[in-house]
């Protein structure tokens, strides 16, 4: 804390110290003030310089750090990731756009094979301290290619991090420590979330952040640890593993089903606050897992599989997943595919009902 | 129902020659030594497009350097990089008997192309990266690295630089000016882009310099590497070793019966040059024009190094199978060693006598080398301790590979 009194009388009033933000301002903010305090960090991608990105996250930041800070890439997910990765190596924390999750795959043997190894296979005489952010996830009708949900798939790969935010406050203090983070991160942004909490029900209209508690954001420097998730709502009856924009699906869900549920935001896949669900399992004795991604080996099979090894004597009934299906994602049936609160409603009335 | 037109036909490239075959290199083209003109450093890439296809070299058949690329270098400096390159191939030898004789589960060789990486990493700084394939030994050596640990990652002993964790040669060494090598073939070329992209940036004086095989030239990672060096005009070398096969595929397999991998720079906007790469000489004054233009901030050149891979792929490979079995002593750019002692020799510098001791040093610092390593222990007789598994994979501990190590009882 800085003391008041010792402060001299010339200086200009601090900036507000709080201010309410969406998600696509609280993420800039985050990436603004990084650059602001560490001349090592670069944020570049496509359209991510001088548009400053097309939903946004990146804008004027070109403007106010200059054209070698902030900058375009050319339409190449393997090249911009890969250059960030010789970056790392160079000392320089690179925050690099994927313009949609759906297009990371171009990137995913530098990622994969090349970020999350470089540690280990040099002995770690070499180190990939890059952030890679991602829009991704459905609900905005984006069709098959605008809508994926690919977390799983960097959740396997041994030496990277997942990080996926359910609101602006945790947004930019997950990012910072990203940036921070000595690491590679694979920064996953829940699309939909951007401009407000969105429930699930896709007749809802998306209610604006600024109502929002979660939206009131420090102005300055602050960081989230990765690894430790957010208890949304404290229950007792059963545990309710989400993030990203399942997290307020499964609010909505518990609120539906009338469930005294305990809703988890997990905030970071890797590293996983296991101690946070552990004992939330086992205080309530049942567990329903939700997300985007199609169930068939989706992060909620590895979840499940960990709340089994370590809660199984304490269930009251079996680990119950929600899911997106195993179809890619159509168009037309966008609100078929997307899970939505009556599932997570349906899926916890289950397992109540499912008691031994 | 197709049209009544003739039929198409698909055309698969094939080599000159195959087991059983005479050596046919009728069809190279190659510029006699001096031949090539030398543009100045600054040249505009529209202004040297004939050197995409044309073929630098400074070493005559006698063994006389001519032309404008001629480097003039010292005896003192010549004489250092044949002794490296002999060392080189000493330490292949030693290394690929090693394997015979079953101390380790992998080698290769760069037998023919050992004036490559001996020159330009002797022309480039430690300060500078270097973002090699595993054909780049000769860096190593050239720079001094100790052979023993070269050895000890060689046989993932106790005294691996790397703990273990790599395939044998796929060396790190980041005091060297060495990048870790990635088993995945062409990651490394957009990696050395972006790391000299950074040198850019924080307004150093640092430049990048990388290799990738013909047969690599077709990865993606490729040619996202020279979009993204043209467009940021990034300070980095990128060369191409032409070594004419890629294990059994030869070059035409990747493209190179249609255009020279140099010219691949040309749609790019860079400029590219095209080099004998068994000509010590010539490797240099094109490493050296190439490093003169990264570092007077005028960008990335592309240099393809014309060689021939003399020995199998790897200690996996039998080139017997698939190309004329002599075809190596047929290349008609000879072999590097050879053509540098001839021009020392020529120059009244060295000598058959001092060639002959200088490869009986080489031999006895590897022999000395190898006793030291093997000391340590053979792959299998000795390794780093089993903890050091769990280890790096993130910079600070993680949960899982704690329990995990726990379970393991280390
Ligand atoms: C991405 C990838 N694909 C395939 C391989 C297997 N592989 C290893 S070396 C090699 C041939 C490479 O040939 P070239 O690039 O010409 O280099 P050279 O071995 O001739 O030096 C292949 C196919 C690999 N290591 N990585």
């Amino acid at each position: 804390m800085v003391d008041q009194t010792h402060a001299p009388a010339s200086e200009a009033p601090e900036a507000p110290a709080v201010a309410p933000m969406n998600m696509i301002q609280a993420l800039n903010s985050a990436i603004d003030v990084k650059m602001a305090e560490d001349p090592n960090v670069l944020s570049f991608g496509e359209d991510a310089g001088y548009f400053g990105g097309v939903f946004r996250v990146t804008d004027k930041l070109q403007e106010k750090h200059g054209l070698t800070r902030s900058f375009d890439a050319p339409i190449s997910e393997c090249g911009i990731v890969a250059a960030a990765i010789g970056m790392g190596a160079y000392g320089i924390r690179p925050v690099v756009e994927i313009q949609f999750a759906d297009y990371i795959y171009p990137a995913y043997d530098q990622i994969v094979s090349e970020a999350a190894k470089m540690r280990y296979r040099s002995g770690g005489q070499f180190t990939s301290p890059i952030t890679i952010r991602s829009p991704y996830g459905g609900g905005i009708f984006g069709g098959q290619t605008h809508s994926q949900s690919p977390e799983a798939l960097f959740t396997h790969i041994a030496g990277l991090k997942v990080v996926i935010p359910s609101n602006p406050y945790d947004a930019k203090g997950l990012l910072t420590a990203a940036i921070e983070d000595d690491d590679p991160v694979v920064f996953f942004e829940p699309k939909r979330l951007y401009n407000g909490p969105f429930d699930g029900w896709h007749q809802n209209p998306v209610s604006p952040w600024k109502t929002q508690e979660l939206a009131q954001v420090p102005t300055g420097k602050y960081s989230i640890p990765l690894g430790k998730a957010r208890v949304m709502r404290e229950g007792n009856d059963v545990t309710v593993l989400a993030y990203g924009s399942m997290v307020w699906v499964s609010l909505a869900g518990a609120d539906h089903a009338g469930v005294d549920a305990e809703v988890i935001d997990l905030r970071s896949l890797v590293p996983l606050d296991i101690e946070t669900i552990e004992a939330s399992v086992k205080k309530t004795g049942r567990c329903v897992i939700v997300h985007e991604a199609p169930k068939t080996s989706g992060y909620g099979g590895e979840l499940s599989a960990l709340v089994q090894e370590r809660c199984f004597y304490h269930l009251e009934a079996p680990v119950t997943r929600v899911a997106g299906w195993d179809t890619p994602y159509p168009h037309a049936f966008e609100w078929e595919y997307f899970p939505g609160p009556q599932r997570v409603s349906d899926a916890l009335k289950s397992v109540m009902a499912g008691g031994r | 129902m197709t049209r009544n037109t003739k039929p198409l036909s698909l055309r698969v490239p094939e080599p000159s020659g195959r087991p059983g075959d005479t050596p046919d290199f009728s069809h190279l083209k190659l510029d006699v030594a001096g031949a090539v003109d030398r543009p100045p450093v600054d040249a505009r890439p529209v202004q040297m497009l004939d050197l995409a296809f044309r073929l630098v070299r400074v070493l005559d058949d006698e063994g006389t350097a001519v032309g404008p690329w001629n480097p003039r270098l010292d005896a003192e400096t010549l004489k250092k990089g044949l002794k490296a390159m002999i060392l080189t191939r000493a330490f292949d030898d030693r290394m690929h008997r090693a394997h015979r004789q079953g101390k380790t589960s992998f080698y290769m060789k760069c037998t023919g192309e050992e004036a490559i990486a001996v020159a330009q990493g002797m022309i480039l700084s430690r300060e500078d990266m270097g973002f090699p394939t595993y054909r780049q030994q000769g860096l190593l050596i050239a720079r001094g690295y100790p052979l023993v640990e070269m050895m000890n990652q060689i046989y993932s002993n106790a005294s691996d630089p790397i703990k273990g964790r790599q395939l044998p040669i796929m060396y790190s060494a980041k005091d060297y000016g060495f990048f870790t090598i990635s088993g995945n073939l062409g990651t490394q070329v957009p990696q050395a882009v972006g790391w000299a992209m950074a040198s850019a940036y924080k307004g150093d004086d640092k430049i990048a310099i990388s290799w990738i095989g013909d047969g690599a030239t077709a990865e993606g990672d490729f040619h996202n590497a020279l979009t993204f060096a043209a467009v940021y005009r990034a300070p980095v070398i990128l060369n191409v070793v032409n070594n004419q096969w890629a294990i059994s595929s030869f070059q035409g397999i990747a493209g190179g019966m249609e255009t020279t991998f140099a010219s691949k720079a040309i749609g790019y906007g860079l400029p590219a040059l095209r080099v004998d790469g068994n000509d010590f000489l010539a490797v240099w004054a094109a490493t050296q024009w190439a490093e003169e233009r990264a570092r007077s901030n005028q960008g990335a050149t592309v240099i393809e190094l014309f060689t021939y891979r003399g020995a199998p792929h790897s200690t996996s490979d039998d080139p017997s199978r698939y190309r004329p079995g002599d075809e190596h002593e047929k290349w008609p750019l000879g072999d590097p060693i050879v053509r540098l002692k001839q021009h020392l020799i020529a120059l009244g510098e060295w000598s058959d006598e001092q060639q002959a001791e200088a490869e009986a040093d080489a031999v006895e610092q590897v022999r000395a080398a190898g006793k030291a390593s093997e000391a340590i222990g053979t792959l299998g007789q000795s390794r780093p301790s089993v903890k050091t598994m769990f280890e790096d994979v993130f910079a600070t501990d993680d949960w899982r590979l704690t329990e995990q190590r726990r379970e393991v009882g280390v």
